[in-house]
Formats: C-alpha cells, sequence, structure tokens
C-alpha cells in the first residue's frame, strides 16, 4: 500500500506545479488580450458620459492600472489561502460562481462521460470483433462522419430539430424560463440537459470506438488468440474471455483521458444551448476581462483534468496484474 | 496400423498486396509430405523459414484468412477439413506453442490451463507444478516453468495428436531433455506427436521418424535411426545438416535457404547441392528409398545401399 500512497503523493506534487503554471500561464494571456474591460462591459457611449474621476474608479475596479506582476501575485497569494477573489461581472466571490456553474455542468458532463464512455466500448468491442464486416463498415463509417464534425454544428443541428422542429425539448436555459426556482422539479432539469448531454455523448463515442476497435483488432491478431484459437475455443467466447480483458485497460486510460475532451467540448456546446455551465461562465469571462472568475475556472478544470488522469493511473495500479503484483512483490 | 495424421503435397500460400493494388501468390509451402502413427514422435526439422510452424497452424485450421491450402490432410483417414479441424482442436488434436507470449497475458494461468479447477490442479501436479502455479500470471513464470504449464495446457484435454511448436527454446540442454521427456511420455501413452524444431540434436534424443524440411517441401523422411550414420541418410541437405552438428565437425555450406517467391524451379536446395546435375531444375519425383522417402533424383543413398 506505501507504494501507491508515495505515488499518488508525487503525483499530487507534480499537479500542483501544473496549476501554478497554468494559471501563470492563462494570466499571462489575459494580460496579453487586447481587450479593455471598459469598453466592453461599461460601453464606448457610456464612457463618453463619464467625468474622469469615475473612469478612474472603474478603472481602479477592473484594475486596469495596477502592474501584472503585482496582480498575479496578489491573487496568487490570496488563492492559496482559499480565497479566490470575487467576480468582477457576477460580483459574487468566484467560490460561489464555481459552485452553482459546477453544479449543473456536472450533471452534463457525467452523464455525457457515462454514456460515451460505454456506447464507445460497446460500439468499439462490436466493430472489432466484426473487422472487416458491414457492421465494423457501418460503425466506423458512423464514427468518422461524427469526429469530422464540429461539436457546435451537432449542437447547432439537434437544436434545429429536437426543439425548434419538433418542440420536444426546450430551445436553452437549465431551467424553464419565468419559473420560481422551487417550482422547479429533477424532470424540468433533466430535460433542459438532455441535448446539451446527448450532443457531448455524441461527440465523445467516435473517439472511444474507434481507439476501442484498433485495440481489440491488435488483441485478436496476438499470439494468444491464437492459441486460444487452436484450443477450440469460439469467437465470440475468445472476445469476451481475451477481448475485453485485455481491452480493459487501454479503455480506462481513454476513458479519464477523455474528460479534457469533454471539458473542451462543454465550452462551445454550452454556449450554444445557453447552458449556464461552468463552459458558459469561461466564455463570458474570458470576453468580459473577468480575470478573478478565469482563473477560478481554468485553475478548476486543470484539477478536474488531473484528477481523471490520476485515477486512471491509480486504477491501472489496481487492474493491471504486472504492476500490482510487481508493486506488492518489492 | 493407419497413421494418425497423413500429410500429402500440401501447399499453403498467402495472398499479398504488393506495390499498390497489384495482388501475388507467395507460396510458402509448396510440397510437404509427413506420415504420423499413433505411439509415434516425428520430428520436423529444418531452418527458421522452412515452413515448419505454418504446417503446424495449417493441421490446427487456423491459418491467418488471406492463406490458402491446397493438397491433402487426413486425420485417422479422413479428410481433415477446416469443419473438422475447427471440431477437434482443443479436443483430439493440440497444440504447445512456442512460448509464454501465447498465454492471454491478464488472465492467470490456472483458468488457461483448464476451465475446470480441480482438473487444472491435477495436471499443472503432474508436470510437478504446485497448486499455487494456477494463480500466477504468465510473466510470474519462469522459462522451465512456462514450458511445462503450456505442456499441461495440452493435456487437460486426452488429445490423440499433439503438435509441438519450438518447445525447447531458452531452455538449457538438462531442462529441454526433461521437457522433450514430457513429449516422449505422451507419445508412450498413445498419442502422436509432432515436434517442431530446428533443433536436430535434441529431437533425435526422442524421435522415432525425422521429417526434414527445406524451402517449404519435405526434403526426406527418414528412421531416426537413420541418422546414425552419414551414409544412412538419403537426401544431400540432410547430410548437410549432419555435418552442420557439433559432434560432426560443425561444418557448414555456403548459401542461404531461398525466400518464398525467389524459389528456384526445380529442386529447391539445387543451387547449393554439391550433387547438383543438370535435370536438377526439372521435375523432382518423391520417392521411396531403402525405407525412408526423399525428393531427389540422384540420392547419396541408393536402394541397395
Amino acid at each position: 500500500m506505501g507504494h501507491r500512497i508515495q505515488f499518488a503523493a508525487k503525483k499530487l506534487l507534480r499537479m500542483a506545479l501544473l496549476l501554478l503554471g497554468v494559471s501563470l500561464t492563462a494570466f499571462l494571456l489575459m494580460s496579453a488580450s487586447p481587450l479593455d474591460p471598459l469598453q466592453t462591459n461599461v460601453g464606448q457611449a457610456a464612457l463618453g458620459t463619464m467625468s474622469q474621476e469615475q473612469i478612474a474608479r472603474l478603472e481602479d475596479y477592473w484594475g486596469v492600472n495596477d502592474p501584472p506582476l503585482e496582480r498575479y501575485l496578489g491573487w496568487l497569494s490570496s488563492a492559496l489561502r482559499g480565497d479566490l477573489g470575487t467576480s468582477l461581472l457576477y460580483r459574487v466571490p468566484v467560490v460561489r460562481v464555481l459552485g452553482e456553474r459546477m453544479g449543473s455542468s456536472l450533471w452534463l458532463m457525467a452523464a455525457a462521460w457515462v454514456l460515451s464512455g460505454l456506447l464507445g466500448l460497446t460500439l468499439g468491442v462490436l466493430a472489432g470483433a466484426c473487422r472487416g464486416r458491414w457492421p465494423d463498415r457501418l460503425i466506423r463509417g458512423w464514427c468518422i462522419l461524427i469526429s469530422s464534425t464540429p461539436a457546435f454544428w451537432l449542437a447547432l443541428l439537434l437544436l434545429m430539430v429536437f426543439s425548434v422542429w419538433m418542440g420536444i425539448f426546450p430551445i436553452g436555459l437549465s431551467v424553464p424560463i419565468g419559473a420560481e426556482a422551487a417550482a422547479v422539479t429533477l424532470a424540468d432539469r433533466l430535460r433542459h440537459a438532455f441535448l446539451p448531454a446527448l450532443t457531448l455523448s455524441i461527440t465523445g463515442v467516435a473517439g472511444i470506438a474507434l481507439h476501442t476497435r484498433e485495440k481489440l483488432c491488435g488483441v485478436l491478431e496476438s499470439d494468444y488468440v491464437l492459441f486460444a484459437r487452436a484450443r477450440g475455443e469460439s469467437a465470440p467466447s475468445i472476445v469476451l474471455r481475451h477481448g475485453l480483458r485485455n481491452v480493459a485497460l487501454p479503455a480506462i486510460t481513454l476513458q479519464f483521458a477523455s474528460i479534457s475532451e469533454l471539458i473542451g467540448g462543454s465550452v462551445l456546446v454550452e454556449q450554444v444551448f445557453s447552458y449556464p455551465g461552468l463552459g458558459q461562465a469561461a466564455v463570458t469571462a474570458g470576453l468580459g476581462g473577468d480575470l478573478p472568475l478565469l482563473l477560478g475556472i481554468t485553475v478548476l478544470t486543470a484539477a478536474l483534468v488531473f484528477g481523471g488522469n490520476l485515477c486512471a493511473d491509480l486504477l491501472y495500479g489496481a487492474v493491471d496484474p504486472k504492476i500490482r503484483r510487481g508493486a506488492a512483490r518489492r | 496400423m493407419r497413421p494418425i495424421l497423413e500429410v500429402e503435397n500440401l501447399s499453403i500460400s498467402f495472398l499479398q498486396y504488393d506495390r499498390g493494388a497489384r495482388r501475388r501468390v507467395l507460396p510458402a509451402i509448396r510440397r510437404l509430405d509427413l506420415t504420423l502413427e499413433a505411439g509415434q514422435v516425428a520430428a520436423v526439422v529444418g531452418s527458421s523459414g522452412s515452413g515448419k510452424s505454418l504446417l503446424a497452424h495449417g493441421i490446427l485450421g487456423i491459418l491467418p484468412y488471406n492463406a490458402r491450402m491446397e493438397g491433402t490432410l487426413r486425420y485417422r483417414g479422413e479428410p481433415l477439413t477446416p469443419q473438422r479441424a475447427a471440431a477437434l482442436r482443443g479436443r483430439e488434436i493440440v497444440l504447445v506453442p512456442q512460448s509464454v507470449g501465447y498465454l492471454d497475458p491478464l488472465m492467470k494461468v490456472g483458468p488457461q490451463v483448464a476451465r475446470d479447477r480441480e482438473k487444472g490442479r491435477g495436471v499443472l501436479g503432474r508436470y510437478g507444478l504446485g497448486p499455487e502455479t494456477g494463480d500466477l500470471y504468465p510473466f510470474e513464470l519462469s522459462g522451465g516453468m512456462a514450458r511445462r504449464v503450456l505442456i499441461s495446457t495440452a493435456v487437460a484435454a486426452s488429445p490423440a495428436l499433439v503438435v509441438a511448436d519450438e518447445p525447447t527454446p531458452g531452455l538449457d540442454a538438462r531442462a529441454a531433455g526433461r521437457i522433450l521427456g514430457h513429449f516422449r511420455e505422451l507419445a508412450q501413452g498413445g498419442a502422436a506427436v509432432l515436434l517442431i524444431t530446428h533443433d536436430l540434436e535434441l529431437a533425435l534424443t526422442i524421435a522415432h521418424k525425422v521429417a526434414v524440411f527445406y524451402a517449404g517441401e519435405t526434403v526426406e523422411e527418414a528412421p531416426a535411426a537413420d541418422f546414425a550414420r552419414r551414409e544412412d541418410l538419403r537426401h544431400p541437405y540432410t547430410r548437410a545438416l549432419w555435418d552442420a552438428l557439433p559432434q560432426h565437425g560443425f561444418t557448414p555450406i555456403p548459401g542461404t535457404q531461398p525466400y518464398p517467391g525467389a524459389i528456384p524451379a526445380g529442386c529447391p536446395f539445387a543451387p547449393r547441392c554439391p550433387k547438383r546435375q543438370a535435370d536438377c531444375g526439372g521435375a523432382i519425383p518423391y520417392q521411396t528409398v531403402a525405407g525412408g522417402r526423399v525428393r531427389c533424383l540422384h540420392p547419396e543413398r541408393g536402394e541397395g545401399s
């Protein structure tokens, strides 16, 4: 057990360094941005009617005149104490914005993650087991079509078909418009999350299915599958007994690595569906010059992605007998 | 007695794509002949690329999809069709593979030897492997253990024909001898054993007969006893193999075995043969000479000698 704790500790240290680097990069990019937060958020016309003192106070608020290094160090020192600052746009603590946004995004991403993982694995195994025949061609063709389709375009398409033409699903947001918070039911939330989650799942399936197929094809051409055939095992038995077992390890890596793609995809998809999640907040914060919020989101999503990879690494140790037995013997 | 296995004029070729869409047929095995009886160990010797492993895969019906097999393959007197091979493999016809790479790396050894736990333990025990071996993964086996595990996979069925594909590489002489001893036991138990190897010396320690492969052809089938004296061997290539044994002076002959697709017409050994004559480029009959068979127009050992 000790070696695994040591392993995790090393990984966590690396994660701290990574988060530091990510936040610094995001900050530098933000400082280099040509967007003037005053013009974006107050507007040219409004700025024209303001007195110099008002403008100076606004510049102070948006931190335009502070030296970048000082701003970053200031953010960093309070972030280390657990205070991510106050969102300049929403005027509430960043942690609260993150919490709310995370709540709605988490549903979306979790559903898409599980769905695309299960569906992708199933389709990939099916295609690999039937390689060269029509189910394989069909699945591969569909996956290639889907991976070459931009997520936002697919989102628009689904929105048009299911919400505008058929009217089955709402056209956006996470709750019905004008409803009281207390009156919103779980069914309402699910109905609003369905199309965004579907979009994310569909785009996620393609990569997982294609990778799984490749891996299974490799397994089916291996010597141990040849030997299994020589011992009279049937093709379905080979796929179930040896195929799934040997595809499981790369599938774990793939599944956890897909978290980063999911977060990237959610930014676009949430934008199209006006779904008030983390992705949409990232766009708003980036375009509006809301530095504390953007840094908060960046750090949080980087931590999520890193956490996913860490999970995959730790699971590997539990699943792969070479790592498990090898480490236990040391 | 009716032979367990008869291979007559067997050929295996591959359909290949080379340079774009041009297809070509690559003959890997061209004229293989072999007969094997119950209780007998027949060694198939030949250097790498002579078609030894392909013969094994052909018998078991597990050739790759782009391979084509022609000629006659009979098991217990009946043609061994792909359907029949599929029904028999793993039951009556078993393969003992080359290396531990033929075991699923993520599955414990026990369930791979036999699905039935008790039976698996029994079989492992027969080869001196304790019940704890069943709980090991293939990567945890030592070289000698791995060989014994691979043999036990074969014995878990009750085979009539055991095809052993290079069962001894990487073992020292004593360990290899022990492993071969297990094959001899199987033959004494009534099974026919086809021992595929490139190690003539080792094969002679247990084999009853030896088939020598060269460039996808059987050049000679001889009783193992004939290998005691150079004069009893029929084919020039067999004599060359004999000369190359350490105890006979380690004498090599120049040249290399031709690759499939670049094999000369007539006798494939002719370019390297010291006894080559003008007619060696024509048809070569497979003839019976002094209790063995040889594919040579001018065998070293005549009918009378």
